[in-house]
């Protein structure tokens, strides 16, 4: 599996709260979730972003409440995936559990700039950065993780 | 090998002698919560995965709290969908107005969760009842769908950082600045995917209202968990409230820990987290005059009965500052009764504040309590993210219910002793 885009650059602790604010949690419909997705740190995000952009931020990314809307919301504007040096841990569930592609790697937070245009091969963790002509190692999913992810999701894998 | 106290819970809920640290284990809930806007999005799960029934209905709970009473058409349209589901699966623990409280003052009073028990819940302040002895996380909705088919969920188990508490509080400092405290030394990824384990001689000197204020705010070290050594006052606690039987779980002496940090509590002083982060905490003799245009008192990390009582004490013949707006929300009805029986109610509304029924509403910019562009509030809640209780421009400054109901009364961010 790879994902393959242009970047939308973040800081550390991007917070649940600003990727969909909770004035919006009266609703679970991810097309709407996803019309205010990072409103409240970068208000041009919804208009800017395109099928299969990738986010990259540094530590702590999706810090604070549980909503599963968060990631519902990434994943709806088309980001096919989101690179961190860290998660926090809730958000990396989240969006385990509903298929949207994360993974972990510092040198790449560091070195990737905003509109950099990056590729990711899942399976080996290697992210290469075509803007810059550089790759760097990410962590690749422990195989439990992997074999959720191939049957679909954790529903899916439980049935 | 030696365990920490969260290692053996989920080893025991895994059917597993022993786990380390990093392992991913299936284990078995004994418990699985969901509000009033990570329900819906489970149900949907539910029914997408063409799931029939729920594990068992005696173990799966909904709690319409965060905007609810319904605060507009569309919250309304999800506790309808909530209260549906649960009339359909004869969800047992089905918490509607009326009967609901803000879901992490409400479980442990209503004593759905227990010491040992391991519990999911769709609210990443789930952490809570760590201060019972249960191994209790935070979780999304489909992982709460899962939990609610099958009784289970994954984990990596953590490994842990150990808080050795010792000393007791001195006066107008509470366990809202002992956890404030710990954030701003740890940071907010200063426990990241581990567990937070509170223990020793000091303990005994924090009521159960106090560890869960402590373990509440676990998430926002990032922690996976804050959890409590169970002694005499979890015993205490449960004791007429949790009549099924429960497991106590203790660490091993040689457990191993990441990190260890010696916490006198005697030592604390009120602290005030200033935003965005909670991690961004300070001493009074840290900051000058800050006014503020609102003051709210209440959350699942302050709303129980000591925490309204502390803001009573303080603004009992006092006055509201000019220009002030005072929300007091009890976290439960059966808070709301007490601070009634007590006189408290009558403390509040004598000096200007107003006091709602139990909601989660401002604490996360839902309602009850709004701000506009550049306004300020000092909040006993639990987060000061950007845009956390209003407009992205506003700001949330986090304290006890000692400093929140001082700051109430001169106007600007205060602590108890400038009243006197």
């Amino acid at each position: 599996m790879n994902a393959k885009g242009k970047v939308h650059k973040y800081g550390d602790n991007v917070d649940t709260d600003v990727i969909i604010p909770a004035r919006y949690l009266n609703t679970s419909d991810h097309k709407e979730l996803a019309s205010h997705c990072m409103e409240d740190i970068d208000i041009d995000f919804t208009k800017k972003v395109k099928q299969g952009d990738i986010i990259v931020a540094r530590s702590n990314f999706g810090c604070g409440s549980s909503r599963e809307h968060a990631p519902i919301a990434i994943k709806a504007s088309g980001i096919s995936c989101v690179i961190a040096t860290t998660f926090a841990r809730i958000f990396y569930r989240n969006s385990i559990n509903i298929g949207l592609p994360i993974i972990e790697c510092a040198e790449a937070s560091e070195k990737i700039d905003d509109g950099d245009e990056v590729e990711i091969d899942f399976e080996s963790g290697i992210i290469t950065n075509h803007t810059k002509n550089e790759q760097y190692q990410g962590q690749p999913f422990p195989d439990f993780l992997i074999d959720i992810i191939n049957k679909g999701g954790l529903l899916n894998s439980l049935k | 090998m030696a365990m920490t106290m969260t290692q053996k819970i989920l080893a025991a809920h895994a059917g597993l002698d022993e786990v380390k640290a990093g392992q991913l284990i299936m284990a078995n809930l004994d418990f699985v919560l969901g509000n009033d806007i990570t329900s819906p999005v489970a149900i949907n799960e539910f029914h997408k995965a063409e799931f029939t029934e729920v594990f068992d209905k005696d173990k799966v709970t909904m709690v319409m709290d965060h905007f609810a009473p319904n605060k507009d058409i569309k919250a309304a349209t999800q506790c309808k969908q909530c209260r549906d589901f649960c009339h359909e699966h004869k969800i047992t623990h089905f918490y509607d107005v009326g009967k609901m409280g803000v879901e992490h003052a409400l479980l442990p009073e209503k004593g759905l969760v227990a010491p040992g028990e391991c519990i999911i819940g769709a609210d990443s302040h789930t952490c809570t009842y760590g201060a019972l002895g249960a191994f209790s996380t935070g979780v999304g909705s489909t992982d709460m769908c899962a939990g609610m088919a099958k009784g289970k969920a994954w984990f990596k188990v953590p490994s842990a950082i150990k808080f050795n508490i010792t000393g007791s509080l001195p006066k107008y400092s509470s366990a809202k600045d002992v956890i404030l405290h710990i954030i701003g030394m740890i940071g907010v990824d200063g426990a990241l995917y581990r567990s937070m384990e509170f223990s020793g001689s000091g303990l005994k000197n924090l009521t159960m209202e106090d560890r869960l204020c402590i373990s509440n705010m676990a998430i926002e070290a990032g922690a996976k968990n804050g959890i409590f050594a169970v002694d005499e006052v979890t015993l205490e606690y449960v004791k007429g409230r949790v009549d099924r039987e429960f497991k106590i779980f203790e660490a091993d002496a040689d457990a191993e820990y990441d990190e260890i940090y010696n916490i006198d509590l005697s030592q604390i002083k009120p602290t005030v987290s200033f935003p965005h982060l909670p991690e961004n905490a300070k001493t009074f003799d840290e900051f000058g005059d800050i006014k503020i245009d609102q003051s709210v008192i209440g959350s699942c990390t302050n709303g129980r009965i000591e925490d309204i009582r502390a803001a009573a004490e303080i603004l009992k013949g006092r006055k509201v500052a000019d220009g002030v707006r005072c929300i007091v929300i009890p976290a439960t009805q059966a808070v709301y009764l007490q601070a009634m029986e007590e006189g408290l109610l009558k403390i509040f509304i004598d000096a200007g504040c107003v006091v709602s029924t139990p909601t989660c509403g401002p604490c996360l910019g839902g309602f009850m309590g709004i701000l506009a562009k550049g306004e300020r509030s000092v909040s006993t809640t639990n987060r000061n993210f950007v845009g956390r209780m209003g407009h992205p421009e506003s700001e949330v400054y986090l304290a006890s219910p000692y400093v929140a109901a001082a700051s109430a009364v001169t106007g600007k961010i205060s602590q108890p002793s400038e009243l006197e």
